[in-house]
Formats: structure tokens, C-alpha cells, sequence
């Protein structure tokens, strides 16, 4: 049963990674087929009625957030960079403090189901709607094809499947399940399957954590000495600047990343619909500090394994495997537990692709129904059975794209992918819910240029940037026409938003709604009304 | 299981009904506050409002400047401050080991900190204007 070659990389009983992997998704199919017997309410499908506690939607925020990016992601470039793949943990974490101080309690308050709730709050609805859908389709759409794109690497490696027609069957399957949870479990059944997820998830790291400093006999220094003598690039894995720190480009390219990310995570669009699953703000607040709980024990626990796999595992064996940096984590789980913990892992990082691309699926579906069907095309006035038909089969659509994509987007790199949807999110949207919650004189025509701005410019970067073109590892390699030098465009695009923001509430004649700029006021901070 | 609130969704005035969120209404219940819903603007321009919005804004603006602030320098210490990052301090644990830890540290210490402002200095003047808006416990 259980193989291990060093040529093909290919380790542990692909039959007992299935097995556990199943597992997972019968346990989860069970819990969103009990929970979500009633879901024909907008309330029920968007937000769970608003029932979840604080502390679960913490625990399901940790799921949706922890996408496979992050986790064998990391582990994989603290494995093989060192130090720069920690880099990327401490800005995923402190991101969180945004969510807390500014984001998620007056977001609770003042929207229902969407992100264009709150931004269309005391503007003009159509505009800003549509602007708010826009940029909620294309992010969540950059997400989940990073998500998908990350699947098929996954399949190669863990269930022996290298033939390009059975990585994309394993991308149909885990879609099909996906549409399943959303269209059966609507919010409810998904928040469910992300709580299910985060455990496993942050559970495993914890033990493989202990087990690994336990070995070391607990001494940080022995773990990292090891870890220096089996990199390939010595003792510079312990300080910055492995993959960062070649040229000035790269120096400035890891800033820009940073920004991209600290000031993103508050801003995508699936993590602010998760706060209207509570009933009120002072859940919404203990929702995101559970979160910040579970990820800093996750990004620490990576920090750990990634040195470890370093450690046990060495550079040269990772690199050479079929996964890459992302086969890093699964190989040290088989070096330490061996085929049974293999498989776990293998389970919990593919539980990880499902359910972030279900609960992404669920906010596109979300956001087209919500505020394009029933608010612009309806005039708010939509029937809400057939508001939630639409966004039912809004998730199926948005379902097969992100299967195709996924197909297309096969092989591509993740981390890229997803800095590049946190950049989006960033630049788009921030801006505007800051400036909406926070400034009196802020109008529509401030919203629509602050997140079309943002959102344009940073698509026009991407499109001008290597990641497109004119680099090895570019989606055309074969071309040139790349003009920036930044793989990730955030230092530009969202000083130009937050800018645009300004100058369209300053130069517009467009004159605010007092009335309603009061009551958001109000409702932000209290909650009346709501 | 969780407990089943029930969310009172207050009834707008006709003119505003669809500018806040389309006017869609759940079948739950029916709102106890008046017909006309809660008087935002006597609200806003109330002097408890006024303090209670000065002082989430005197806790939180400087919270966010002091985080961002010190992520930036951190950030900005790792891409161009090699040698100082490599710095050993005890063994092979380097300054930027220790200033990467620092930033979990930092970003726990702050939360906590919001939590205990928000509990006594927030959540009381909170209840109080809600009560004062005839919305109570929720």
C-alpha cells in the first residue's frame, strides 16, 4: 500500500487519502442536510436568520479566511524561502485588527446581506449597487479560481492523479459538492461546514505543532538549526530577504504585497457577508476576536511546521516533488505520522478548497441576487421566494465558472492569485465602506469613482504587470507587453481609490442626504433599527 | 444548536421605504417602535450621541494609526533592513524572528484592549441611547 520514491514524489496510499477525504465530505453533507431543513427566506439563505454565536461565526471566519493559500501555502514558503514566507502569516493576522477597530461592528449594523447594503446605505441605489456587485463578482471570482487553480496541484499530489483529464475531473467533483452545500445549506449549512473545516484545520497544525517542537525537545534554536542545515539556502531562511530581497523591484513588489494585505482582508466581500450571521454587533465583535484567537495559534503553528518541514523533510526533497512548496506540509505529515496522518491532512486541505470556494459561491450568488436582481432590476420590491430562486441559480452559474476556470486556471501559482484578489479588495472596496462609514460629506459620485477607480486601475496594473506577461513564470510567457514592474499592484491602486473617493465627493455637485447620513450615524453605532 | 432570535425590523417612513435595504422585510415580527421608526436626527444631534461617538473615535483612530504604523515599520525593516534583521539575539533566533512574534503579540494585546474599552466605555452608553430610542434588549 504505502509507496514513497523519491523521483515521482509521490507519497503515502492515495486510496486512504480518498478514503478520509470522503469521510469529511459525508460528515458535512449529513450536518447541512439536518441544519437546513427551512431555507426559504432571503434572511435564512444569505444569513442563517442571523443565529449563529459570536464564537461560532469566529470559528467559521477562521474557515473562510484559511484557504489552502494559507495554509499549504505558507508552510510551503517558510519551508523553501524561510523567514519571507512568515511574511506573509503576520499580514494576514494583523489584517484582523482593521476587521475589528473599523469594519465589523458598524457593518453589522447598518447592512443586512451584502457588501452593497452598507455602501448604498445613503446613496443612490442603482450606482452604487451595481458598482458594489461589480466588484464583489470579480473578487470573489480572482478567489476562487486561486482556490480552484490550487486543486488541481493538491490532486497531482495527493491522489496520484497527473494526467491533465483526471486533475479536471477533480475539480468537477469537488465543484459539484460545492454547488451541493450552497444550494441544499444555504448560509446556515456552509457557515456549518467552515466551523467543521477550521477545527480539523487548526486542531492539526496544533498536534503536528507539539509533535514537532517535542521532538526538538522544545527548543526553538535546535528546530531552527536543523531547519538551516537541510535548506539549500543555508542559514538565510532565518532573516528576510530570500525572496524578496533580490533587487529593488522585489523589495518594493513585498511592500506593496503587504499593504495589499493588511488593508484587503477587511475588505472581501465573503468576510463582511459572515458578520450578518450574528444577531447584533456585539457578536459581530466576538465573532472577529475568536478569529484573530484561532489565526494567531494557525500562523504561529505554520511558522513551526514550515521550519520543520525544512528541518525534517529538507528543501531539495520538497522542490523536487510533485507539489512543489505546496507538498511541504503532506510530505512532513508523512514523515512524522506517516500514512494515516498523510491522509489527514490531505483531507483537511482539500475540506479547505470546498468549503472557501462554497462560502464564495455563496456571496457572488448573494450579491447578484440581492442587489442587482432585486434591488436594480426590481426596485426593490422582489419577491423574496424568488429573490432566493435567483440567487440559487446564480450559485449554480457561478459554480460551473469556477469549475472551467478552475480547469483553465490549472497549474497557475496560488499565492499569486489570492494576493492578487486581497489587492482588489483593497483598492476597491475599503476606500468606499471606510469613507461611508466614517465621513459626513462622502456621496455617490465619491463611491462610484473610489471603487471604479480602484478596481480599474488595479485590473489595468495586473494586466500591464509580469504576472501577465514578459516573465518565465507569466500566464503568456511567450509575450511581452508588461509596462509595470510589481507583481502585485496595491502601493498604486489603492492611493488612487482612496484618492478618486475624495476628489469625486469634492469636485461632484452631487448634495449627501442629511436624513440618511444621520441615520447611518445612528445605526452604526447603536444598532436602532436594525 | 443556537438560539433563535428574532431580529425586529423596524418599519421606515414611506418615503425612505426601499432607499436603505430595497424594502425587503422578513416574515419575522412586527416592530415595537413606532410606526414612524426610531427619530435618527434627534438621535444624532443628541449630546450622548455626540460623546459616544467621540469616544469610540478617540479609542479606535489611534488604535488603527498605532497598528499600521508599527506594521509598516516592521514591513518596511524587513525589505530594506537586512542586517539589522539578521541580528542573532540568542542562538540562531534572529531580531526579525523576534519582531515577527512581536506583531502576533502586538495584534493580541490590541484586540484585548478594544474588548475591555468596548465593554465598559461603549457597550453601557449604547444600551443607554437604545433604551432612550425605545429599542430594547435585543
Amino acid at each position: 500500500m504505502t509507496m514513497i520514491s523519491a523521483q515521482s514524489g509521490q507519497v503515502g496510499s492515495p486510496l486512504l487519502n480518498l478514503a478520509v477525504f470522503a469521510g469529511f465530505v459525508a460528515i458535512t453533507l449529513y450536518v447541512v442536510y439536518r441544519v437546513s431543513h427551512r431555507n426559504t427566506s432571503t434572511a435564512d439563505y444569505y444569513a442563517a436568520g442571523s443565529t449563529f454565536t459570536g464564537s461560532q461565526n469566529g470559528v467559521a471566519l477562521t474557515g473562510d479566511y484559511l484557504s489552502a493559500a494559507s495554509f499549504l501555502g505558507i508552510a510551503g514558503a517558510i519551508a523553501v524561502h524561510g523567514y519571507d514566507g512568515f511574511l506573509y502569516s503576520i499580514g494576514f493576522l494583523v489584517a484582523w485588527l482593521v476587521a475589528l477597530l473599523l469594519v465589523a461592528e458598524l457593518v453589522r449594523n447598518t447592512g443586512r446581506f451584502t457588501m452593497g447594503d452598507v455602501l448604498a446605505y445613503r446613496m443612490r441605489q442603482r450606482p452604487v449597487r451595481a458598482a458594489a456587485a461589480t466588484s464583489t463578482l470579480v473578487i470573489s471570482f480572482f478567489y476562487m479560481l486561486a482556490q480552484m487553480a490550487g486543486a488541481g496541484g493538491l490532486v497531482a499530489l495527493l491522489l496520484d492523479v497527473h494526467g491533465k483529464g483526471g486533475q479536471a475531473l477533480v475539480i468537477c467533483v469537488v465543484g459539484l459538492i460545492m454547488i451541493f452545500y450552497v444550494l441544499v445549506g444555504g448560509m446556515k449549512g456552509t457557515t456549518w461546514v467552515q466551523i467543521i473545516k477550521a477545527t480539523l484545520l487548526v486542531l492539526c497544525v496544533v498536534l503536528m505543532t507539539v509533535f514537532l517542537l517535542g521532538k526538538f525537545g522544545f527548543s526553538v534554536s535546535a528546530l531552527l538549526d536543523e531547519a538551516a542545515a537541510n535548506n539549500a539556502k543555508g542559514e538565510a531562511v532565518l532573516v528576510p530577504g530570500v525572496q524578496y530581497g533580490k533587487t529593488a523591484i522585489t523589495q518594493l513588489d513585498f511592500v506593496s504585497l503587504s499593504l495589499a494585505l493588511i488593508l484587503g482582508a477587511a475588505a472581501l466581500p465573503h468576510v463582511l457577508m459572515r458578520f450578518y450571521t450574528v444577531p447584533n454587533a456585539k457578536q459581530a465583535r466576538r465573532s472577529v476576536v475568536w478569529a484573530i484567537g484561532c489565526m494567531a495559534v494557525f500562523y504561529l503553528a505554520t511558522l513551526v511546521i514550515g521550519y520543520g518541514a525544512s528541518a525534517l523533510v529538507g528543501s531539495d526533497r520538497i522542490l523536487s516533488s510533485t507539489g512543489k512548496e505546496n507538498s511541504a506540509a503532506p510530505l512532513l505529515a508523512f514523515e512524522i505520522g506517516g500514512t494515516l496522518l498523510l491522509g489527514i491532512v490531505a483531507a483537511v486541505a482539500f475540506a479547505t478548497i470546498l468549503a472557501v470556494v462554497a462560502g464564495l459561491t455563496l456571496t457572488a450568488s448573494a450579491s447578484f441576487a440581492h442587489d442587482v436582481y432585486a434591488n436594480i432590476f426590481r426596485g426593490g420590491k422582489a419577491d423574496p421566494r424568488s429573490e432566493v430562486k435567483v440567487a440559487r441559480r446564480t450559485a449554480v452559474v457561478v459554480g460551473v465558472l469556477a469549475m472551467i476556470g478552475g480547469i483553465l486556471a490549472n497549474g497557475q501559482n496560488v499565492a499569486f492569485l489570492v494576493a492578487l484578489a486581497f489587492a482588489f479588495a483593497a483598492s476597491a472596496n475599503l476606500s468606499t465602506l471606510l469613507y461611508s462609514l466614517f465621513w459626513k460629506r462622502f456621496n455617490t459620485t465619491g463611491t462610484l469613482w473610489g471603487m471604479y477607480c480602484g478596481l480599474g486601475s488595479c485590473l489595468l496594473l495586473v494586466f500591464l504587470s509580469p504576472v501577465v506577461s514578459g516573465a518565465p513564470t507569466s500566464i503568456f510567457a511567450s509575450v511581452d507587453f508588461h509596462l509595470f514592474p510589481l507583481t502585485n499592484p496595491g502601493i498604486v491602486s489603492i492611493p488612487i481609490s482612496f484618492l478618486a473617493g475624495y476628489l469625486g465627493t469634492v469636485l461632484s455637485k452631487d448634495q449627501p442626504d442629511e436624513a440618511l447620513q444621520k441615520e447611518m450615524a445612528v445605526r452604526a453605532l447603536t444598532g436602532i433599527g436594525q | 444548536m443556537t438560539q433563535v432570535v428574532h431580529t425586529p425590523i423596524t418599519a421606515r417612513a414611506p418615503e425612505q421605504a426601499g432607499a436603505g435595504f430595497g424594502g425587503i422585510t422578513t416574515q419575522h415580527g412586527t416592530p415595537p417602535v413606532p410606526p414612524d421608526g426610531p427619530d435618527y436626527a434627534a438621535i444624532h444631534d443628541s449630546p450622548q450621541f455626540a460623546a459616544l461617538r467621540r469616544r469610540f473615535r478617540r479609542f479606535v483612530f489611534p488604535m488603527a494609526a498605532l497598528f499600521f504604523g508599527w506594521y509598516l515599520t516592521y514591513v518596511l525593516l524587513a525589505a530594506y533592513a537586512h542586517d539589522f534583521m539578521s541580528h542573532r539575539l540568542f542562538g540562531l533566533v534572529t531580531v526579525g524572528l523576534v519582531l515577527g512574534v512581536l506583531q502576533f503579540v502586538s495584534t493580541i494585546a490590541i484586540t484585548a484592549a478594544y474588548v475591555r474599552f468596548a465593554r465598559r466605555n461603549l457597550d453601557p452608553a449604547v444600551e443607554e441611547l437604545r433604551a432612550g430610542a425605545g429599542v430594547t434588549d435585543r
